[in-house]
Order: structure tokens, then C-alpha cells, then sequence
């Protein structure tokens, strides 16, 4: 176990009746890092974020978050955390200054008015600080729950979708943030559909079922996935993808632009099988696997990980 | 039409979904049924009345047998002397005093027609009116049997006796001062306990208690600031009550404004409490509010504001001593009518006071602190 670690859990198993929303997942995560939490809608992201900050009792799994115990010292870790929900869950009938003033408040920020006056300049709402935050657009109330839970200045942040619905200046402006904010020792879990944002992160783990499929750097779980990936052109592709779906050894076609992605766990079949197809009018390109293949092959029912 | 059965098909299946819902939708009229139909009694017999007794005489005697024949008095305190009877009449223990003067017998023998002396605690003109209807005519019939022969000249045209009634506190009856102390009580019971009630599951239903539980908050912080601010609500709607009933309506105030402010406290206090309490159990606001309309009918109908306290059978008194505004009624109509000190206030207000404590342990203990 590292001294640094930010997050250190094992075992983490959270049960809903019958259903097992998270798994026995283990996940280390470096003071400083950036790690991106992926999976498919309902694969335990939002289960096992909660778990750690103390909102979900674990039915099982040990480890520590910030050095504090994850089970026991959860008051602990609550007030150096930053906890950013899935859904929008500040007071609609308060302003967006008093939503802010109150999370000031409740962790007992000392210089109060000057955090939220900083918060609302670096959100760039100061003008609008008194319009009641039920009135936002979905964007906006987004930006505004990613300040309100940066405000007390937490060591961790635990970011459920955070962009989820934010234009892509200010995504960008909040990646630049995010990275500003880590190298200077904060440590981030975000969990993400976008693709583009996963590659922006230090590492990424991906979940399926509750289950902790991949972990590592990006070129780390694209090396893992061992996928081999051609890239075709041509007309029709649409039918060409039908077709070559049947054929063994194909994981996936799946449209790229203008270009079709083909891709499978077993180059030399892959190769083989997709011999008949490699004719005119179509151009056969080998291609790197991009992120979105690796996770869409990882999301496949047909795959190993899945049925594990 | 495809739409109205969508609608249909939806609305059952979320009614379905619902289970506290439906089982209040049946509870509820039951609860009136058992209310109304066992419990309400206009014509209260058997109230509390004690005796000071300072002729023990035969005929004192036959006296008393004949009130308590009646129906309508129980003898439950035999008093030393007018200053006991004035406490236990002030302290609400009994309903009646009666006294019987010394040498009633004597005077009663030689024809002087004595005094029966009969005191009532008549802040609810409803709960001592027929009794004291039928004392009117006992007091003449009572001693026909044992005036015969000879002493039968002293019934006389006056009657034997001379019955001297003294309504207490409310002299003339008003039906308004008994009501209007009340209704501070019943409306502090409706609002304190609904505003609380929707205070947490409302956080549940909007969402923002996920936020809320994520921060450093600790069940009690949350639950007693939820409350704080409508304990001042709750004061703004005694006052209204109190400047209504003094100034439109002529409800005296005979006790200290600042000892019934310190009850109204410790009364909203418990409200506010139990509706909190409400609002850990509900699933949704809905379920909230139900809860609350479950109390509110045992209080208006067991607590004495409506109908006699002392009229219900002996189990219905037991389930309203557990309500908080069964007290609250007696302290503010002990100190706005009565004038009682603070002895009996406190005496009353002990148990309005655990209510609050239990019920906010309660709240606390339930109080999630996760959200499974
Ligand atoms: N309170 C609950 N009761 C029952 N089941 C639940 C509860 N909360 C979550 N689940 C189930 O647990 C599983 C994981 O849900 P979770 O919200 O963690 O998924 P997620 O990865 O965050 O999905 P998304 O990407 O859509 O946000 C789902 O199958 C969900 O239905
Ligand atoms: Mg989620």
C-alpha cells in the first residue's frame, strides 16, 4: 500500500436485493492523478463513487480515502472531498450566491465571502449571481455544482459525469482546470462517457456489471484489449458492416465518419476471415484501436469480460 | 379515449405502487368511525368531584348519595378546606367541588335551609352543563325520603336546601373562551407538525439530499435547523391568536402572558419534532402529509377541544394524555382563564416536553445519514 494514495480501496461490494451494482472492485488512485471511471450506463459508477465518500454503505470492502478509513472515518473524508452528483442536486429556489454561500457555510470555509466571490469570478456568473439556480440552463447548473463542490478547496474530487451537457469551451476550460488543480496535488475521479475526456486523463479504470474490467494509462488498456483494427473505405459501408458482422472473428464494424472500423481480439482469424471482403471498391487500412473500440469491444456482450 | 385509459392504466399503478397511500385512504375513515362512533361524547357523566365535608350528618349524607346517583359526579377526593378545593380546581384535577357547610344537618333539621355550595370549573360551559342541570333538580328530590311525616313541612315551597352554584372562570358561559385558547393549540398542532413533515422527504423528493448528505452534516444539525425557523413562525401565529381573542373576541387573559409563551414554546417545539420525526419515516411528501392528517384527528377530537375530555371512556383519556395538545389545551385554558402559576404549568408541561425529546430521538435515530 502507497503512502501517496488518494484512493485506496479493496473489495468494494455494494448489493441492491438480488442485484450486485458493484462487485468486488479494487482501485488505487495516486495523489495528483487523474483517473477516469468508465462503463456502461448502469455498470455501478454512480454505486461506487457514493461508497467512497460515504454516502452508500459498502456490504463489503476495506481500504482507505485520503488516509481516512472508507467504512469508518466517512465524516473524515466527507469534508475533504468534493462530491459532484449525476443529477443536479442543489436548492433550485435559492440563488446561485446562496447556494454557494451555503456549501461555504457547511464546511465552515473561514474566509467565506471571499471564496464565493472567487468562485462565482472563476464560474464567470458574477453577474448573474443572484438569478435563482432552478432557472439555469442544464449546462449552467452543471458548472455551477462543479464550483460549489471545488469551493472548500478538497483534496479529492469525486465527479459524476461532470460535463455532462456543457459546451465544449467550457469543457475545455474545465480540463484545463482539472489539470492546473492536479499538479498542484489534487486528485480526481471522474466518471465519463465522453471518449475524448478519457484520454485526457493520467488513467482510466472501466467497470461493466460492477465488475473493474481494465485499468491503466490509455495506451495501457488499448495495449490490454489486444485488438487489432482495420480501417475500410468505400461505398455502401453500411452493407459491408451488416455483412462482415456474421463473419467469425469480427468483434465489431462500426461506422467512423466516413470510414468503417473493423475490428477483432484475434488478428491472425480476423485476417483470415476478412479475406474475402479486401476487393475492389473497398481500400483496406490497418488502423490503431482507438479508445471507443477498445471500450465498445469491452461493452460487447459477446466478449469474455462481459460474461466474466 | 386511448389517452383517458393511459392515464387510467398509470394512475393505478402508481396508486398501487403506494401501499401507505391506500392503507391511509382506509385508515382513515376508520379512525373516524371508532372517533365518532365509541369516543364522542356530548352528555360527559362521571367527572371528577370532590368533597369537602365538614357535616358528617345523615342527611349530608343522603345528600351526597344522591349527586353521586346522579351519574354525572364521581367522588374522587374527599378535600380539607375551601383552600384545597380552590387548588384542585385551578390545577384541573377535579371538574366539581362540592361542600357540604358544617351543621348542614342541623340546619337542615330546623328548617334553616343550609347552603349546598357547588363549584365548578366551568371553562368548557359544554362539559359541566348538564350536570349542573341535574343538580338543579336533585338537590329537591334528594331528601323527599327522609323528610316524611312530620318534617315534611320543610321541603317547603323553596325546597329543603338552598343550592348555591358557582360557575368558575367562566361565569357566563361563553363558548369563545373556551374555544379561542383552544384553536392556539389545534392550529399550532396543523402547521408545526406539516411544515416539518415535508421538511426531509422534500430533500429526498428534489434531490438535494444527496448533496446535503455529502457535506459534513451531522443528523442533529440538520434536524434542529430545520426546525429553528418555524418555532418563530409558530410564535407569529400566537400572537395573531392571542391579539385576536383578546381584542376581537374578549378572551380574558387571568395568568401571565410570558408563562403561556414559555408553553407555546415547548409546544411547538414538540410539533415540530413529531413532524420531523414524520418526515424521517415518508418515503415522499405525500406519505408525509398523511402522517400528519393521522394525528391531527385524534388531537382535534381526543385532546378536549371539540368535545369534553372528561366525557370519552377511560381508554379514549389514556390515548389523549399521550397527545401533546391535550395538554396544551388545559395549560393555555388554565392560563388565560384560570390565571394558574407556574406550579401548574410545569405540572403540564412535563409531558408535552418528553413528547419533543422522544420525539426528536426518534427523528435522530431514523435520520438517514446514507442514502440507502
Ligand atoms: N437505490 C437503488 N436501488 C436499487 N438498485 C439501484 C439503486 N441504485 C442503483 N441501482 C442499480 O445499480 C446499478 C448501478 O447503478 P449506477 O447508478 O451505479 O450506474 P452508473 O454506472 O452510474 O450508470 P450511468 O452511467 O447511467 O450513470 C444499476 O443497475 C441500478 O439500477
Ligand atoms: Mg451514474
Amino acid at each position: 500500500m502507497s503512502v501517496t494514495a488518494a484512493i485506496d480501496v479493496r473489495g468494494m461490494t455494494k448489493r441492491f436485493g438480488r442485484l450486485t451494482a458493484v462487485d468486488h472492485i479494487d482501485l488505487e488512485v495516486q495523489a495528483g492523478e487523474i483517473c477516469g471511471f468508465l462503463g456502461p450506463n448502469g455498470s455501478g459508477k454512480t454505486t461506487f463513487i457514493r461508497m467512497l465518500c460515504g454516502l452508500l454503505r459498502a456490504d463489503a470492502g476495506s481500504g482507505t480515502c485520503l488516509g481516512y478509513d472508507v467504512i469508518r472515518e466517512s465524516e473524515q473524508i466527507k469534508r475533504r472531498v468534493g462530491y459532484m452528483t449525476q443529477r443536479f442536486s442543489f436548492y433550485e429556489d435559492l440563488s446561485i450566491e446562496e447556494n454557494l454561500d451555503f456549501v461555504a457555510r457547511m464546511y465552515a470555509i473561514p474566509d467565506r465571502r471571499n471564496a464565493v466571490a472567487a468562485s462565482l469570478e472563476r464560474l464567470g456568473l458574477a453577474g448573474r449571481r443572484s438569478q435563482l439556480a432552478g432557472t439555469l440552463s442544464g449546462g449552467w447548473k452543471q458548472r455551477l455544482a462543479l464550483a460549489a463542490c471545488m469551493i472548500h478547496e478538497p483534496k479529492l474530487l469525486l465527479l459524476d459525469e461532470p460535463t455532462a451537457g456543457v459546451d465544449p469551451k467550457a469543457r475545455r476550460d474545465f480540463w484545463e482546470e482539472i489539470h492546473q488543480l492536479a499538479a498542484a496535488g489534487l486528485t480526481c475521479l471522474i466518471a465519463t462517457h465522453y471518449m475524448d475526456e478519457a484520454e485526457r486523463c493520467h488513467r482510466l479504470a472501466y467497470i461493466g456489471y460492477g465488475k473493474l474490467l481494465t485499468q491503466g494509462t490509455v495506451s495501457e488498456v488499448v495495449a490490454q484489449a489486444n485488438l487489432t483494427t482495420w480501417e475500410v473505405t468505400g461505398p455502401r459501408l453500411m452493407d459491408l458492416a451488416q455483412r462482415l458482422r456474421s463473419v467469425p472473428g469480427v468483434r465489431q464494424a462500426v461506422p467512423f465518419g466516413n470510414a468503417l472500423h473493423v475490428s477483432g481480439d484475434d488478428a491472425a482469424l480476423l485476417d483470415r476471415n476478412t479475406q474475402p471482403f479486401r476487393v475492389a471498391p473497398y481500400t483496406w487500412q490497418s488502423a490503431e484501436s482507438s479508445l471507443e473500440d477498445v471500450f465498445i469491444h469491452l461493452m460487447d456482450p459477446l466478449s469474455d469480460n462481459a460474461r466474466a | 379515449m386511448a389517452r383517458l385509459a393511459a392515464m387510467l392504466v398509470k394512475e393505478f399503478t402508481q396508486m398501487r405502487r403506494d401501499r401507505l397511500t391506500f392503507g391511509m385512504m382506509l385508515g382513515i375513515p376508520l379512525m373516524q368511525l371508532v372517533l365518532f362512533g365509541f369516543v364522542i361524547n356530548a352528555d360527559p357523566k362521571h367527572l371528577a368531584t370532590g368533597v369537602v365535608l365538614a357535616d358528617r350528618g345523615p342527611q349530608a349524607r343522603t345528600v351526597l348519595h344522591a349527586i353521586c346517583n346522579s351519574g354525572y359526579f364521581d367522588f374522587v377526593r374527599l378535600l380539607e378546606n375551601e383552600a384545597e378545593a380552590e387548588a384542585v380546581l385551578l390545577g384541573g384535577e377535579v371538574q366539581f367541588v362540592v361542600n357540604i357547610p358544617a351543621n348542614f344537618s342541623r340546619d337542615l333539621l330546623r328548617g334553616e335551609r343550609p347552603a349546598l355550595l357547588v363549584e365548578a370549573d366551568a371553562t368548557d360551559p359544554a362539559a359541566t352543563g348538564n350536570a349542573l342541570n341535574t343538580l338543579r333538580v336533585l338537590a329537591e328530590k334528594a331528601l323527599e325520603h327522609d323528610l316524611k311525616g312530620p318534617l315534611a313541612a320543610l321541603g317547603g315551597s323553596d325546597g329543603p336546601i338552598e343550592l348555591r352554584i358557582h360557575p368558575r372562570y367562566n361565569p357566563e358561559a361563553i363558548t369563545q373562551y373556551n374555544i379561542i385558547p383552544g384553536l392556539m393549540g389545534v392550529i399550532l398542532t396543523m402547521t408545526m407538525i406539516l411544515i416539518t413533515g415535508l421538511a426531509i422527504t422534500r430533500e429526498r423528493e428534489r434531490g438535494t439530499m444527496e448533496n446535503l448528505l455529502s457535506m459534513p452534516t451531522r443528523p442533529l444539525e440538520v434536524l434542529i435547523g430545520k426546525i429553528i425557523p418555524y418555532i418563530l413562525i409558530g410564535y407569529i401565529q400566537v400572537a395573531v391568536i392571542l391579539a385576536a381573542g383578546y381584542y376581537l373576541f374578549g378572551v380574558p387573559i387571568a395568568g401571565s402572558v410570558s408563562l403561556l409563551l414559555i408553553a407555546a414554546f415547548v409546544f411547538i417545539v414538540a410539533n415540530l419534532a413529531m413532524g420531523i420525526t414524520f418526515s424521517t419515516i415518508a418515503r415522499n411528501q405525500l406519505q408525509a402529509m398523511q402522517m400528519a392528517f393521522f394525528v391531527f384527528l385524534p388531537s382535534i377530537l381526543l385532546s378536549g377541544f371539540m368535545f369534553p375530555f372528561r366525557g370519552m371512556p377511560v381508554w379514549a383519556q389514556y390515548l389523549g394524555e399521550i397527545l401533546p395538545l391535550t395538554h396544551f389545551l388545559r395549560l393555555v385554558r388554565g392560563i388565560m382563564l384560570k390565571g394558574i402559576g407556574v406550579t401548574e404549568v410545569m405540572q403540564g408541561l412535563w409531558p408535552i416536553g418528553l413528547f419533543g425529546v422522544v420525539a426528536l430521538a426518534i427523528a435522530a435515530k431514523r435520520f438517514r445519514r446514507t442514502l440507502d
